[in-house]
């Protein structure tokens, strides 16, 4: 086999790996709008928060200590424990269902019945001051996350590989374990929405709100569940992107990474958001593999967008979308 | 007692029809305009000028732009960023490419490339709606960026990739490169910038204005008493695409000097100028420059306070910041959904009724 091919699908490999990264940022993104019609925005940084909030507790560092010192004129920085990783990841899961409950409570309790651009602009803001609020609370510097998972080549496809092709695929351990992650959560997600009696109340509030109210179900349960299940999927996102590239600003960004993929996917649908990441992660490195080198390369920054956006002008809803229906 | 319409007569179709029929806001408007040309220019100093009147003309120029684009024509648009950098990029093209002509005319023609750019991006708006087009803007960012950062041509093959501003003047006034005076740079960008804002006051007052917001409010009824919306959607995102560039080519070559194009026209620009229209209230000329000045002034004065005050380091400062921000566009938010123009709004039909309010 010419070596081009070879290369070719090691690529094709390591582009569906990243996809299902990809997707797992998008997931929360879906969950949040089927369920209330939030396009949040502050998904990316409430992996980074997330990420960051794990980091903290495990080394024991005292939160605001940089602001404490500043005001108080103090010195401190740590508890001076360390704690395992199941029990951190427990309580900043605690956190997060906190973090949902007020945002709720403060943020969007307050907007009922505003357009959704408004929302949208809120979780924008949400997004800065959540972005400042970490900061503050844990210090801006890289820090590196490791909860135990595996990193580095798999030398079992090294070597199987190695034994077919002559050539041995690097693939990262780390993002076997994402995807085996990923997949164990979208089934643990459907599972819920599907056989539990507040997933049965999160689909029929997604269906419509007002018949679920008439039929009392609690809509504001209902968000702020849903809230906290998309600061889970944060988390997960934050744990896998926070090992594999450290806790620092630039995991936010990956909310825009996720944007295309939701795009492609259609807002609304769960396995929309996998197949979206699959074909944008697959999509991205092999164009960047094939024609990246005769453009300038790094391309990656926008190929999934202009992907998306061609895509959208034949099937503007996405993949598996609900059919946009405009009423007069 | 000061504002009222009780006893103002008009006598004429012109009069009636005027920008500003309260004969309180015409001497306002007018009073703003004298100190601005003739008295801010006096006593202004490198600082004030740096810190605060040149970017809070300049955004104020994009935020009219965007703000025809978003609050009147309802298309969101994440794309700003992207396309201030095609009004930069124009802009430094022309004058490399002219070194004679006025800078007035470069200006002027980088907001015109960048409109044929906009109305080429804005050619999906018309299968993609809503969320999907806001989402969809953010490829014309990404893509621009990217070709500003790769393309040799574009930055005449300098090795730093950067872009620097040539001296150039205006009637012999130099207002771009380093020997430029501080006064000439505000009237410049002023100049610019009232010519906007009357442009863009007529235009939205006008027909073209309505079938913007018959589109705005919705599209599928605006259709079918007669507005085009193919011709709608792509002149409101030429002439806002001709706004945002020219504010390009004036942060590029009067404000900044030099530019490298991920830092200053990245994402984070595009959001910018999106809570500029959102603080300072959607589909309102007057909301642009609120919300503008607003943005402009918040972080001076954060920093004054939390830096030159309380004496704390620079980077907490600037978490403390991103705090803030985000905190007051909540608050803002769920106060007053329609921003500052709104509250002067309120304010105005207090005016009419004071001091005798029942």
């Amino acid at each position: 086999m010419p070596e081009q091919v070879i290369f070719g699908m090691e690529v094709f490999l390591n582009g569906l790996m990243a996809g299902v990264l990809y997707a797992l940022v998008a997931l929360g993104f879906v969950l949040i709008y089927k369920a209330s019609g939030i396009f949040n925005y502050a998904q990316g940084v409430m992996a980074l928060f997330s990420a960051m909030t794990l980091v903290g507790m495990m080394n024991g560092q005292v939160p605001f200590s940089h602001l404490i010192n500043a005001v108080f004129g103090t010195d401190i920085h740590h508890f001076g424990w360390h704690l395992p990783a199941l029990i951190g990841i427990l309580l900043t899961m605690a956190i997060m269902v906190l973090l949902a409950w007020l945002v709720q409570k403060i943020i969007f309790k307050h907007l009922v019945n505003q357009e959704p651009i408004i929302l949208f602009m809120a979780t924008i803001g949400l997004a800065y001051f959540m972005e400042g609020f970490g900061d503050l609370m844990w210090g801006g510097e890289i820090k590196k996350l490791d909860v135990g998972i595996p990193q580095g080549i798999n030398l079992w496809i090294d070597e199987a590989t190695y034994n077919i092709f002559d050539y041995g695929f690097f693939i990262d351990n780390l993002d076997i374990f994402a995807t085996i992650v990923a997949a164990i959560l979208v089934l643990a997600l459907v599972a819920f929405s599907q056989y539990t009696k507040q997933g049965r109340a999160m689909r029929a509030v997604a269906d419509d709100h007002q018949a679920a109210l008439s039929v009392g179900v609690s809509l504001n349960f209902i968000w702020v569940m849903v809230w906290s299940l998309a600061g889970f999927v944060a988390l997960v996102a934050g744990i896998m992107w926070g090992t594999k590239s450290g806790v620092q600003f630039s995991l936010s960004l990956i909310a825009l990474k996720a944007l295309p993929v939701l795009m492609l996917g259609g807002f609304t649908s769960i396995p929309g958001a996998i197949v979206g990441g699959l074909i944008i992660g697959v999509g991205e490195k092999m164009f960047e593999f094939l024609v990246g080198p005769l453009i300038g390369g790094a391309t990656e920054n926008w190929f999934a967008y202009v992907l998306a956006l061609l895509f959208l002008v034949f099937r503007p809803q996405g993949l598996f979308g609900e059919k946009i229906i405009e009423r007069v | 007692m000061l504002y009222r319409e009780a006893g103002d007569f008009k006598t004429t179709y012109k009069e009636d029809n005027q920008t500003f029929p309260i004969k309180f806001d015409r001497y306002r408007y007018y009073f703003v305009l004298i100190v601005a040309f003739l008295i801010i220019p006096f006593w202004i100093n490198d600082y004030w000028v740096n810190a605060i009147f040149l970017p809070f003309l300049i955004y104020s120029i994009a935020a009219i732009g965007l703000n025809i684009l978003v609050g009147y024509c309802g298309q969101v648009s994440l794309g700003t960023g992207g396309f201030m950098a095609v009004g930069a990029y124009a802009v430094y093209k022309l004058m490399t490419a002219f070194p004679d002509v006025s800078i007035m005319i470069h200006v002027v023609l980088a907001g015109a490339i960048t409109a044929c750019v906009g109305v080429l991006f804005g050619l999906p708006s018309l299968r993609i709606k809503g969320f999907y087009l806001a989402v969809a803007t953010l490829a014309a960012q990404f893509f621009l960026v990217w070709i500003f950062n790769r393309v040799p041509w574009f930055y005449n093959y300098s090795a730093s990739g950067q872009i620097n501003a040539p001296e150039r003047t205006f009637f012999g006034v130099p207002v771009t490169g380093a020997n430029a005076d501080s006064w000439a740079t505000y009237l410049f960008c002023l100049i610019i910038l009232t010519v906007c804002g009357i442009v863009a006051r007529n235009l939205t007052r006008g027909s073209i204005g309505r079938k913007w917001m018959a589109i705005r409010d919705m599209d599928i009824a605006a259709e079918i008493i007669g507005v085009n919306p193919l011709k709608t959607k792509l002149t409101a995102f030429a002439i806002s695409s001709f706004y945002v560039g020219v504010a390009g080519a004036l942060l590029f070559t009067v404000y900044l000097g030099s530019v490298e194009v991920g830092e200053a026209f990245g994402v984070g620009k595009s959001f910018l100028i999106l809570f500029m229209i959102i603080i300072g209230g959607l589909g309102s000329i007057f909301g642009s420059f609120a919300g503008a000045a607003f943005m402009v002034l918040m972080p001076v004065l954060l920093k004054n306070v939390m830096v030159g005050q309380l004496g704390w380091a620079t980077d907490l400062a600037a978490h403390f910041e991103f705090v803030i921000v985000g905190g007051l566009i909540i608050v803002f938010l769920i106060l007053e959904p329609h921003g500052i123009a709104q509250l002067w709004r309120i304010t105005k039909e207090k005016l009419r009724l004071w001091p005798f309010p029942h």
